[in-house]
């Protein structure tokens, strides 16, 4: 599958020097075109068209209509913890009416690059933030509680879970602001305790000059 | 000075864990009493005990003869009197406070005052369970992970009352077994269920708030996270029941949302849902294939 890529500035996803963006070919010859950081234009010439999110939802770009949005326009970004590099991981995000041919061409050209795509629905923080912030929350909070240690926390999750590393050593080494940024967005949506950022992380970003 | 521990009993040694854990005791050289109320229990941990050593053997890790003595220094007994010479008692009996309690305060009459009791709860208080002796201060949470016999981590908790003397005594004796201990409060779930029962709870939840599916939330955290199981998969493998579970035990005492027992889970139980077991959870079994990923 032939994609272009139209960037408008750094891409969490694709960092420069990237091979996927080697891998590009010019518009006039693509079927599929990414959005890094271009504003998306609907294009029904095109496969998919795709835009990298960062902590917005797709409907930012799409406009919604109750339900029944959808296109051949998908969000989509590679996980990233923070500062550390991205993973083979693409979450694409996809709309109740989102065209199956479109999410085809996308898992298409994402796999032809060697990365592992999942999809998901058009919700904060999609799969992984969603799933993996408020545990790093949680761990940050016991730390406040005195529950152990930040080694001891770290060590158990290594040992009793088999985990490559521990949910503090993770989280700082993403940084400490970054995870703020991600919860506080998620705990705008959710409103609930578990994405509040910890106290450590609003501690990080009051500190972190912007 | 506490005294040495030469001698340690294990209760409930008939079951999945208290067999592991009498095989970490005696494979570390100390005399082990294997107590359980089932004699077909202990029966059947001697059996898997005897496995476990032979396969040692074969893989090179211990020789025949080290593997006699090892299994020479496990003694089994239904009679909890027996165990009145131990050193170091570890429970890892049912569940449940009020057994847990009753068994301590059995063995507190029992025992010598040096002895130390330890328990393997995973979801109840030390404190509590301390609190039906006269011996609170020698009272500890040891916290293995299963198998037993093959994790090397141990979650180390001093209840309120428990004495610096006995926790270091007890955290010691884990170093001596080769084990890695990491120390933490007497807090609901300890560090690692604290951790994993609102995270695999999360999951549920984005299952049903039509996130994904089953099977791209454990390919995303897989890859993502680099965890060896997505927490889908874990919960079918752990049993949906014993999550509903481990939910009750801790929610009502935390009062921590995540901790809540997901709506889904409870009619995926009631639908006979297990996981695993049942043939079907979040995933579709039939042997060891695995559908749905
Ligand atoms: N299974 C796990 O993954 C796991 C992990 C860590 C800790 N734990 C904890 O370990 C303990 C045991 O769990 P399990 O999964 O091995 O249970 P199990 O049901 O396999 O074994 C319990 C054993 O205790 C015996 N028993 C019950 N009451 C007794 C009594 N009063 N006196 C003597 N024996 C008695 C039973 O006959 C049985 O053999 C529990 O506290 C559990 O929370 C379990």
């Amino acid at each position: 599958m032939r994609y272009a890529v139209l960037q408008g500035g750094a891409s969490r996803s694709f960092p420069d020097g990237d091979p996927f963006l080697a891998g590009a070919a010019r518009p006039e010859a693509a079927e599929v075109v990414l959005h890094l950081g271009t504003r998306p234009v609907p294009d029904a010439t095109r496969k998919a068209v795709l835009v990298e999110l960062g902590t917005e939802c797709l409907g930012v770009h799409t406009g919604e209509e109750s339900g029944e949005e959808g296109s051949n326009v998908l969000g989509f970004a590679r996980y990233r913890n923070g500062d550390d590099p991205p993973s083979r991981l693409v979450e694409l995000v996809r709309q109740p009416r989102t065209l199956d041919g479109a999410i085809a061409a996308a898992r298409a050209v994402f796999e032809g690059a060697g990365l592992t795509v999942v999809v998901c629905a058009d919700q904060a923080g999609r799969i992984v933030d969603r799933l993996a912030r408020p545990k790093y929350n949680a761990a940050l909070r016991l730390l406040d509680e005195g529950l152990a240690t930040a080694a001891d926390m770290d060590t158990t999750c290594r040992l009793g879970l088999g985990y490559r590393d521990g949910p503090i050593e993770r989280v700082v080494r993403g940084g400490l602001a970054y995870h703020h940024d991600v919860t506080r967005a998620l705990f705008e949506t959710y409103g609930t305790p578990g994405y509040a950022p910890a106290r450590r992380a609003v501690v990080a970003a009051a500190r972190e000059p912007r | 000075m506490t005294p040495a521990i030469r001698t340690v009993g294990v209760c409930g040694a008939g079951g999945t864990m208290g067999a592991g854990i009498a095989i970490v005791a005696a494979r570390a050289g100390f005399a082990t009493l294997c107590h359980d109320q089932s004699a077909a229990g202990l029966e059947r941990a001697a059996q898997q005990s005897a496995g476990f050593f032979g396969k040692s053997v074969e893989r090179g890790k211990m020789s025949a003869a080290e593997r006699d003595a090892v299994l020479g220094r496990m003694t089994r007994t239904t009679a909890l009197a027996d165990l009145a010479a131990c050193d170091l008692v570890i429970e890892a009996v049912f569940e449940d406070l009020q057994t847990k309690r009753a068994l301590f305060g059995e063995l507190d009459a029992l025992c010598p005052p040096h002895t130390i009791l330890a328990s393997n709860t995973s979801t109840l208080s030390i404190t509590e369970i301390a609190a039906g002796t006269k011996r609170p201060d020698r009272v500890v949470g040891m916290h293995f992970c299963l198998p037993a016999q093959l994790m090397k981590l141990i979650e180390m908790s001093p209840g309120l009352i428990t004495s610096d003397a006995t926790f270091q005594a007890a955290w010691a004796w884990t170093e001596a077994c080769g084990q890695i201990p990491v120390r933490t409060q007497d807090k609901p779930g300890f560090i690692l269920n604290a951790l994993l029962v609102p995270f695999n709870n999360d999951a549920i939840r984005a299952v049903e708030a039509g996130v994904a599916s089953p099977a791209d939330i454990d390919t995303a955290i897989k890859s993502a996270l680099g965890y060896k199981m997505g927490p889908l998969e874990l919960i079918d493998l752990v049993g949906l029941d014993t999550q509903i579970l481990l939910c009750e035990a801790f929610y009502p005492v935390t009062l921590d949302a995540r901790a809540a027992c997901p709506p889904l889970l409870r009619r995926m139980v009631a639908a006979g849902l297990l996981g695993r077991k049942s043939g079907r959870g979040f995933y579709t079994y039939a042997g060891d294939k695995m559908f749905g990923a």
